[in-house]
């Protein structure tokens, strides 16, 4: 039982002077306290019941501090005061509760020590650890840097947790969207609610103009009530209009606030003084005011459902990762939310469930489906030793695998990043609408205002009347909101179109140049090929056996980064042979290797690489001729400068190249195969794909050149090839696609990534980029016409022949539904299909 | 009526100038790194800064407007184009830049801003 008394608390963590309000009230709401004060100077609280010490320092904890009935170590009065000279919105800024995921706290114990490590922080009021999740949650003004360095000099590892996902970001958003439309909606219906009944009594019932007192009252009132409607349903245009004119910038609040107010200052006027004007022009235009807010909201509500549509492909993308993953720690099995997985922590996946995070399979077998991912149709086999990608389907297995990549890290996140990226790029046809669109605005209110000047000097009467429609129209008429929303709206569907094929395009400029290449250069090996060299023939012109050969090359091979090195040593483990020593080795970039195996010097390489040397091929000839044709690479061999045989080696070529290279060659293209090989198997290989320009034994470093070569001809060109070895050429290209096998592709560096190893991936990417382009011209094209037809319409030019004018509340709505017209025609790029299927 | 065409072409005059022609004096509010902008009621606040040059800078943008449009902050010549979600705040770092005039704003340029290098 406690009495009553006084308690001095020591405060940590305290910045500023809004703490102090804060502490009290936390102090004051524990049951049992009279009274508490805070002396900033020192630090310290007084307080004053009977209320026992421990309820007092847990509310002042919660309260984001920390609070303890010791005297200060000279320690804290330090670090205090050194946050004495931040101001109050820092401070209240700084106080935060972070949580940090730990690696390494393999025990109980080491709970206490990581929690110590951190509460020496300076900053830091509280830590308490889960060991179960292996997160801790510190409360305090530390940052997480801080945070980090602590736990790792205690001799863990720590990251922060990221405490909102991207699905959380994206419900949030879509919350956020759907409040915004119920708010147009209310205010909708204010307008039009206000709006069309005095629309319809114009039309039927009476006439809209001042001729008697009671009609001065009368619309008066009406005119309030429309005062009443602009302030509360049209406020932020005339907000944004004010805020923007201070900035000496103008956009479409400001035509529409010019607008409608221009209108209802003319009908008010009319309402208390219509004497001054002329007979004919005492007409008031309340409704008019009222239906084109009402239409306006009802615009953006409009614009921000189909907005909407326009994100479903990063709304698919981010749906594709599961909300939490079972991990195996010691040794039980837990579920986890996904984003406290760890690296190197063991997840297991059963059948038909998503995988979560990228890894290598370290037991079991499966089948999974990646197209959802890569657009690859097939599944793929998963065994121990592969990797696994978050996102993808696993089908019928069970496996265990240790988490590689996670978080932000994984590939699934990675294209999440591009897509979004390049979905908010612009490719250059739009920066020209951003170029008038700065000028658009005051040249409006220019020939608003030259309209209106035209009418009252030349035009029949009422010309008063006249120059106010006209001009109040041509404000409400023109919307550089549809010029500013063609291209962005376009390229987000567009983006996100390709991202389903399993194209990844990095940029606006990337799109718009891929929808006009003229030349595709196709590397062979691997593009073309499957990039699995697999040795086919050996024949030998000298005593040496075939497994003797084979050996002898294999061994040298194992020691060269070729690319068909893998071919030779696979085949002779298959056969059971060892390989032997080898001393100094040398690799002939283009050419080949040569090398000492058991004290004999051996070449290897091609017929380049023999004329180098001097040793003759005539005898060979004709079979490696004949090898050549069969498609496939004759590989020489020389033992002490004598040719001792012929290994050939064949690729196999993608069982679609031919398909897909027919489709490049349909949509118009020039198709060039590009390889270091052998002229003659080149040649082989080309006919039977179809391709009729070949360029090779092309040295790595020439490939470059002849993509210049291309373009000197006036080629556009684009170039295809595994994204590493070709890197020079890719860059140089003026598109260049990478194209991968599986989710293992460097989707960094390209302007364009194929995630299937397919051909047809960029057949596919030509065509959507084709699309989406004609999408954007076709919607600059209407939002160019529809300002440039629709501004002279309202300024009255059809006037004189016609008779036609325009009245403010169909310009009202024609603004309204530009903006929505045009992201609506970008929706329709959602039903885009490419050729293949 | 001469009174009126004049009037009208003193309007149109002041357009030009306020909009177009306008060179705002040069005591141009210079900012800290983690310079915090706000997006709301159709404006960034603040519109105009300058920041030193070649030297990498970073922007917090905050944003209280539900409108769409603003969702986007694009500086075109820098190739940057971030999300801010409503109510949240994010981080864009600007690499080092060369003395210049750099243009900031929203997908549909409703929102403006300039950021002055020098």
């Amino acid at each position: 039982m406690s009495h009553h008394q006084a308690i001095e608390l020591q405060l940590t963590g305290m910045g500023c002077r809004s703490c102090i309000a804060k502490i009290e009230s936390a102090l004051k709401a524990v049951e049992g306290v009279e009274t508490a004060v805070v002396n900033f100077d020192d630090k310290s609280v007084r307080v004053e019941g009977v209320s026992p010490v421990m309820p007092l320092i847990e509310a002042v904890e919660s309260a984001g501090y920390g609070a303890q009935e010791e005297m200060p170590s000279a320690k804290t009065l330090q670090t205090d005061s050194d946050s004495i000279t931040i101001t109050d919105a820092q401070c209240k800024a700084k106080q935060t509760s972070q949580t940090l995921l730990i690696d390494g706290a393999g025990c109980a114990s080491c709970v206490g020590k990581i929690e110590k490590a951190l509460q020496l922080v300076s900053g830091v009021n509280s830590a308490q650890m889960n060991f179960a999740e292996r997160s801790v949650v510190v409360n305090g003004s530390a940052t997480a840097d801080q945070l980090v360095l602590a736990v790792e000099q205690a001799g863990y590892g720590a990251r922060v947790s990221q405490s909102e996902s991207i699905e959380d970001e994206l419900n949030e958003r879509e919350q956020a969207e759907q409040h915004f439309y119920k708010v147009r909606m209310r205010h909708t219906l204010i307008g039009l609610g206000t709006g069309v009944p005095l629309m319809i009594y114009g039309l039927f019932f009476g006439d809209m103009s001042i001729n008697s007192v009671a009609s001065q009252i009368g619309w008066g009132i009406v005119g309030l009530i429309t005062l009443a409607v602009l302030s509360y349903s049209g406020r932020q245009f005339f907000v944004g209009a004010w805020k923007s004119f201070l900035n000496h910038s103008a956009n479409m609040d400001t035509l529409i606030a010019l607008g409608t107010g221009t209108a209802w200052l003319y009908s008010m006027f009319v309402v208390i003084a219509p004497s001054v004007m002329p007979e004919m022009a005492r007409h008031v235009y309340f409704e008019a005011t009222a239906m084109i807010i009402g239409l306006i909201n009802l615009g953006l509500a409009l614009e921000v459902r189909a907005r909407g549509r326009t994100s479903d492909a990063i709304k698919r993308l981010i749906g594709l990762q599961p909300k939490t993953a079972r991990v195996v720690r010691g040794s039980e099995e837990i579920d986890v939310p996904i984003n406290q997985v760890l690296v190197g922590d063991r997840v297991r996946v059963r059948p038909g469930e998503k995988i979560p995070v990228d890894g290598m399979v370290i037991e079991g077998r499966t089948s999974v489906d990646e197209s959802m991912l890569t657009g690859e149709p097939m599944p793929v086999d998963k065994g121990v030793d592969t990797e696994v990608s978050a996102g993808t389907l696993n089908k019928t297995g069970s496996i265990l695998f240790k988490a590689t990549q996670v978080g932000s890290h994984t590939a699934l996140a990675q294209i999440i990043n591009l897509v979004k990226q390049a979905q908010n790029s612009k490719p250059p046809i739009g920066r020209l609408a951003d170029q008038i669109s700065a000028y658009f605005v005051p040249s409006i209110m220019i020939i608003s205002v030259v309209s209106a000047l035209t009418w009252l000097n030349f035009g029949p009467s009422p010309a008063l009347a006249f120059a106010l429609i006209s001009a109040t129209t041509v404000l409400i008429i023109a919307c550089p909101c549809a010029l500013g929303l063609a291209t962005p709206m376009s390229v987000m569907v567009g983006m996100g179109k390709a991202a389903e094929a399993g194209v990844l395009i990095r940029n606006g400029e990337a799109l718009q140049t891929a929808a006009s290449l003229t030349a595709m250069v196709l590397d062979k090996t691997g593009t073309i090929t499957e990039g699995r060299p697999l040795v086919t023939d050996i024949y030998c012109s000298s005593g040496y056996s075939d497994d003797e050969l084979l050996a002898i090359c294999a061994s040298l091979e194992s020691n060269s980064e070729h690319p068909l090195a893998s071919a030779f040593i696979e085949s002779a483990k298959a056969k059971g042979l060892s390989l032997r020593p080898v001393a100094e080795f040398n690799a002939i970039a283009g050419k080949g290797i040569e090398g000492r195996v058991e004290n004999a010097q051996v070449l290897f390489g091609n017929a380049q690489l023999m004329d180098a040397k001097s040793i003759d091929l005539s005898q060979v000839k004709a079979r490696s001729d004949a090898f050549a044709s069969e498609a496939k690479t004759p590989m020489f061999i020389a033992i002490d400068n004598e040719l001792a045989g012929i290994i050939a080696v064949s690729d196999p070529v993608k069982s679609d190249s031919v398909e897909a290279i027919k489709r490049l060659q349909r949509q118009g293209l020039r198709v060039v195969m590009l390889t270091g090989d052998n002229l003659a198997t080149a040649q082989a290989i080309a006919k039977k794909v179809g391709i009729k320009e070949v360029y090779a034994e092309v040295m790595p470093d020439q490939k470059a050149e002849k993509v210049a070569a291309l373009q000197a001809e006036g080629e556009i060109v684009g170039m295809t090839g595994d994204g590493i070895n070709d890197a020079p050429a890719l860059a140089l290209a003026d598109v260049g696609f990478a194209i991968g096998t599986g989710t293992d592709v460097a989707i960094e560096s390209a302007d364009i990534t194929l995630m299937r190893g397919s051909l047809h991936g960029l057949a596919d990417a030509i065509e959507v980029s084709q699309a989406t382009l004609k999408n954007i011209k076709q919607n600059l094209l209407g939002a160019f016409v529809y300002n440039v037809a629709g501004v002279p319409i309202a300024a009255g030019i059809l006037y004189p022949f016609f008779g036609v004018l325009l009245s403010p509340i169909i310009a009202g709505g024609a603004m309204a539904f530009s903006s929505v017209t045009v992201v609506s025609n970008a929706n329709r790029l959602r039903f885009f299909k490419t050729s293949q299927r | 009526m001469w009174f009126i065409n004049i009037a009208g072409l003193v309007l149109i005059g002041l357009i030009v100038w306020w909009f177009w022609l306008y060179r705002p004096d040069q005591s141009l509010q210079r900012a800290k790194s983690g310079l915090k902008i706000t997006i709301s009621e159709g404006v960034y606040t603040p519109a105009r800064f300058s920041i030193p040059k070649e030297i990498a800078f970073e922007l917090q943008f905050e944003r209280f407007d539900e409108t769409p449009c603003a969702e986007t902050v694009v500086f075109p010549a820098l190739d940057i184009s971030e999300n801010v979600p409503v109510g949240k705040t994010i981080t864009i770092e600007l690499p080092p830049l060369k003395p210049g005039a750099y243009d900031f704003h929203c997908q549909m340029q409703m929102y403006k801003g300039q950021v002055v290098v020098g």
